[in-house]
């Protein structure tokens, strides 16, 4: 057998133009990872490669261009399923990105099969992306919006959730990895429990897909939605896994090319899946470029970029704990390398542009989960979140950077 | 440019420290609520005039440093005055915060109050939390109830969309 190599971080550095770069005079620290990754070289080089030799419209052409473009595009789908283990490409449909992902299920789906009075569950820690088109479609239809509780260090309440599906319930939605706090939810045993009671199930997959390990079908959800770029991708381009046999059964949500078969102003015969679900010319480049991604980060390995970055947040957890004043903002016992965070008499904004001056990049806000955050009682937080290609010496930045903050404000 | 100088100055921190005119004015002809929701800041502004005089404010809510900071000098410094002057500060605060020093009033050029908040034109991601309080003040005065730094009133347009309502 053949032990995998140390994580190389120094090496996987430099495939990272912009972390070479300077912010204020100083060495860029980026913690901002749960908004958007960075991009390397090799997905930078594959969306110019495209660009600059490969490009026409997809589908179309019966020309050699169109046929390039056509084939780099629809070889980035097999990539994602490969990605996620989904035992189709006809369960692979590509979007704007997670949240447009979740709204097409909401749509297609839940406009189809939530009716007045059914309800639909959701969790307390969910991204605005996983509420509001809920609350939406719940609005449009006279359905109830369902909201389980999590106790104080963030973690999801998982026998009230469970004892909140019922017959009425049409789908639980659940993210798999909170993007304010870092917490992993159980989300294979929610999707059997939900299962068990007959309730299919869509988890957003956002926060996870560059960090925890995704088997669509070891899970045994009907949904999972995620964005090419919070794994190193292209933004514009997101992913809808869905079992084959809800998408069947679903209507279009956006009518135009692509998504038919034939038209006459009589009636159009749609297209069959994925395509049903892609009207319009799709974002060619970047889903090619989130092709790239997924070879890159397949060739780290989930798992191991979890790992590593498991170790960065158990330093970033120590060491923040040991700065007097600083309070963490979600300690699940499960969790992503997130770092939410308050610096006692400071507001987070004060928190985040004085970081910023230390070349320190994080988010401060409410992380558009508002909901939690008055769940938590905060306004809004600090937060880090790492990569992995972040390092110890990174963390002691940070560290740094908010003791500064203590100074000024001191 | 030394983050100290540029944003949190002395002047700044003293006053977020101890704000002036902290708290809820009885007897209030004019009031406001204003929200600045990239930041979360919150504030509700109360003012008493009579006749053209300012007789009392006073200012109430939670916010950033350099929110909270802004209303305390503000109020400090409109606190006994005519409503012509603290109108003229509120033009005059607007075009320091965007960086437009040219525009000030000549008799507001030398104010170092206002002057305290010249850094702020780098950040263009915290102007509102700067322009809250006098956008707030000058709601109260045309007797809105709620205002918002976004929409018609952004100072930076397309600015609300950066940090705080953006992604994840």
């Amino acid at each position: 057998m053949i032990q995998a190599p140390p994580f190389d971080v120094a090496r996987l550095r430099a495939d990272f133009p912009i972390l070479g770069r300077q912010v204020h005079g100083k060495p860029l620290v980026y913690l901002d990872n749960a908004a958007s990754t960075q991009m390397p070289r090799q997905v930078i080089d594959r969306l110019v490669l495209y660009q600059t030799t490969e490009h026409a419209n997809v589908h179309r052409g019966v020309h050699s261009l169109s046929q390039e473009a056509t084939n780099a595009y629809e070889g980035t789908r097999e990539k994602v399923r490969a990605f996620i283990n989904a035992p189709s490409t006809k369960e692979v449909i590509f979007t704007r990105g997670t949240t447009e992902g979740i709204n097409l299920v909401a749509h297609a789906f839940g406009r189809a099969f939530v009716k007045a009075g059914d309800e639909v569950l959701i969790t307390a820690l969910e991204h605005h992306a996983n509420i509001v088109p809920w609350q939406m479609l719940c609005e449009d239809v006279g359905a109830k919006l369902v909201v389980a509780p999590i106790n104080d260090a963030g973690e999801l309440l998982l026998d009230e959730w469970a004892a909140l599906l019922s017959e009425k319930t049409r789908l639980a939605a659940f993210t798999h990895v909170s993007n304010a706090l870092g917490t992993i939810l159980p989300v294979k045993q929610m999707v059997a429990l939900a299962a068990a009671k007959g309730v299919p199930t869509l988890i957003d997959g956002a926060q996870a897909a560059l960090h925890v390990p995704i088997d669509v079908q070891d899970l045994g959800c009907d949904f999972y939605v995620f964005s090419g770029h919070k794994m190193c991708g292209p933004t514009g381009i997101g992913v809808l896994y869905g079992r084959r046999e809800w998408l069947e059964k679903m209507k279009p949500w956006q009518g135009g090319g692509d998504m038919i078969l034939s038209v006459t102003f009589e009636k159009t015969v749609y297209n069959q899946l994925p395509y049903k679900f892609e009207a319009g010319t799709p974002p060619i480049a970047a889903a090619v470029g989130l092709g790239a991604a997924i070879d890159y980060v397949q060739a780290i390995g989930v798992a191991r970029i979890g790992a590593y970055e498991h170790e960065l947040l158990e330093q970033a957890t120590k060491a923040l704990g040991e700065v007097a004043g600083v309070r963490l903002i979600g300690t699940a016992r499960e969790k992503a390398a997130v770092v939410s965070f308050e610096v006692e008499g400071v507001h987070p904004h004060d928190v985040g542009t004085i970081l910023d001056q230390e070349g320190v990049a994080i988010r401060a806000g409410h992380h558009c989960a508002q909901p939690l955050m008055n769940r938590l009682g905060v306004p809004a937080t600090a937060r880090a979140s790492f990569a992995f290609y972040n390092t110890p010496a990174e963390v002691d930045a940070l560290v740094a950077a908010i003791r500064v903050v203590k100074e000024i404000f001191g | 440019m030394d983050v100290r100088q540029a944003l949190y100055n002395q002047l700044i921190l003293e006053h977020n420290k101890k704000p002036r005119n902290f708290g809820k004015l009885e007897g209030a002809t004019h009031q406001s609520e204003g929200l600045n929701p990239l930041c979360g800041d919150h504030i509700w502004l109360y003012a008493r005039v009579v006749g053209d005089v300012i007789e009392g404010i006073g200012f109430e809510g939670k916010s950033c440093a350099i929110c909270q900071a802004s209303a305390s000098i503000m109020t400090s410094q409109i606190k006994g005055k005519p409503l012509a002057h603290a109108e003229q500060l509120i033009t005059d605060f607007r075009h320091v915060v965007v960086g437009q020093p040219d525009a000030i009033s000549a008799a507001n050029k030398e104010n170092r109050y206002l002057g305290a908040f010249a850094g702020i034109a780098t950040l263009p991601s915290r102007v509102k939390c700067a322009v809250l309080p006098w956008h707030t003040l000058h709601a109260a005065f045309q007797n809105q109830a709620v205002s918002s730094t976004e929409g018609d009133a952004d100072p930076i347009p397309g600015s609300g969309l950066a940090p705080g309502a953006g992604p994840m």
